[in-house]
């Protein structure tokens, strides 16, 4: 019986993603056109917010992604603290970056959707707060990457980080709850802040579906970049060691 | 254990301002916010409790390179990892040592400080006790951090970005007791959670610690 951990061979890896790259990326931009070309230009102003309401294709497939990007990032961690397969390692360094924008835009996107809705371009809500500080957790992450020279000594340390980091990223998101409300009872931001936060459960049919279609779309536009870009460190570390080698003979 | 712990000490405080640094540091760091926000005293004790935190984690965050960095540069932690100690062991007797070393001074000195930015009356004890039950967290971090750059040649500033975001729960708890405190509202809850945060983190961060530190002497 074939094991999925066959697909930790590099070679393999390398084959597979391979094959699958091209799907992959042409189901992303059909789902991404499809999702945001309809959602920008073929639904209905929101009858208070006006058509400030569609950077939410944006803005929630960013946030979205920007959290299930540090989870893969855990999964990854955990898989090469276990079992030491490369690839594992090399996809969590892979999918940092790409978090970290995702991150950027979240909040970016958030603040100029804040600014006529919210009268600001920053509040400290703690949905905002924790965002920050999720960025703050990626950066440290992607800066050890780059510091560390030793490419498994590097592994091991981001991986370890990663682990310790997750705890306390959502120990800082229950934090920033506790200290929210501690300074600012009731006010009217953070109420409407909560409601877009929960926008699944309150978005009509006619918003939804092109938004979860952006949803896929972000989705599967992560999956490809990770691809290519572990892709891009197996083949980079290759050549190193044939560089290597070469030097040497 | 005891050995390494007073051997730590000794070092800290022959070598020069193991005691003093960190103690100058936020004196100094105090006397800037009042010249940077000005000498109004009402303002001054609204924001009180967070300077004093976040002057206590500065503080805290500066001296945490001498932990490891010295003993790795003279061969000493490599004598220790194979010392029949655990590694674990080592790491928490460390972060002891900082703590007696940077964490206790600012505990002491804190309420003292804040007579100096005015803070209002109740607020002495809970700043005591918040910052008495904080500090041994941020010190067991920070060794975490340190850790974890051990190895780099310049390591400060990335261990700063490192440490600084997982010190959050801390600040926010801590800064909440304190600033409970002052205002004479009821610091049960946050008192509690930041209780748990310290005796989670001293529990379980000497084994990440420890971990990372095999894979750094590797």
């Amino acid at each position: 019986m074939k094991s999925i951990w066959e697909y930790a061979n590099p070679k393999k890896f390398i084959e597979t993603s391979q094959a699958l790259l091209p799907w992959v990326t042409g189901l992303t931009v059909v789902c991404m056109v499809v999702g945001l070309v309809w959602g920008f230009f073929f639904t209905p102003d929101d009858y208070r917010q006006g058509s400030t309401v569609k950077i939410i294709y944006l803005h929630v497939p960013a946030a979205l992604m920007a959290i299930n990007a540090w989870f893969m990032m855990l999964l990854a961690s955990l898989i090469w603290l276990i079992r030491r397969h490369h690839v594992s390692a090399l996809a969590a360094r892979a999918a940092a970056p790409i978090g970290a924008v995702m991150t950027i835009i979240a909040l970016a996107t958030g603040a100029i959707w804040g600014q006529p809705m919210w009268g600001t371009w920053w509040v400290w809500d703690p949905r905002l707060t924790s965002f920050l500080i999720l960025f703050l957790f990626y950066l440290g992450y992607i800066a050890l990457w780059a510091a560390v020279e030793d490419d498994d000594t590097a592994a091991d340390l981001t991986s370890i980080l990663c682990i310790v980091g997750s705890v306390f990223a959502v120990l800082s998101r229950y934090a920033v709850h506790f200290w929210n409300q501690g300074l600012h009872q009731g006010a009217s931001v953070m109420r409407a802040g909560a409601l877009a936060g929960d926008t699944e459960e309150r978005v009509s049919n006619v918003f939804a579906v092109p938004l979860f279609i952006s949803m896929a779309g972000f989705v599967l536009f992560f999956v490809a970049l990770v691809l290519l870009r572990t892709q891009t460190e197996i083949r980079a570390r290759r050549m190193r060691a044939l560089m290597a080698r070469e030097r040497r003979g | 254990m005891i050995a390494l712990l007073t051997r730590d000490l000794k070092l800290a405080v022959r070598a020069g301002g193991g005691f003093g640094l960190g103690l100058a540091f936020f004196l100094i760091l105090v006397a800037l916010v009042a010249f940077g926000v000005g000498p109004e005293s009402a303002l001054l004790a609204r924001i009180a409790p967070g300077i004093l935190w976040v002057g206590a984690l500065l503080a805290c965050l500066l001296s945490l390179d001498r932990i490891f960095a010295l003993d790795r540069e003279d061969g000493s932690l490599d004598l220790l990892a194979t010392a029949p100690l655990p590694m674990e062991g080592i790491v928490t007797v460390k972060a002891l040592a900082h703590w007696i070393t940077t964490g206790l001074p600012l505990v002491v000195a804190a309420p003292l400080l804040g007579l100096m930015l005015s803070l209002p009356g109740p607020g002495y004890l809970w700043l005591f006790l918040s910052l008495l039950l904080g500090t041994p967290a941020l010190s067991v971090l920070g060794t975490f951090g340190a850790a974890l750059t051990v190895g780099l040649k310049r390591g400060g500033l990335l261990m700063s970005l490192i440490v600084l975001p997982l010190y959050v729960p801390t600040l926010i708890f801590g800064a909440e007791v304190a600033r409970r405190g002052a205002g004479g509202l009821s610091v049960e809850v946050p008192l509690l959670l930041l209780a748990g945060i310290t005796c989670a983190t001293l529990a379980l961060l000497p084994f990440a610690s420890a971990a990372v530190l095999r894979v750094n002497l590797r």
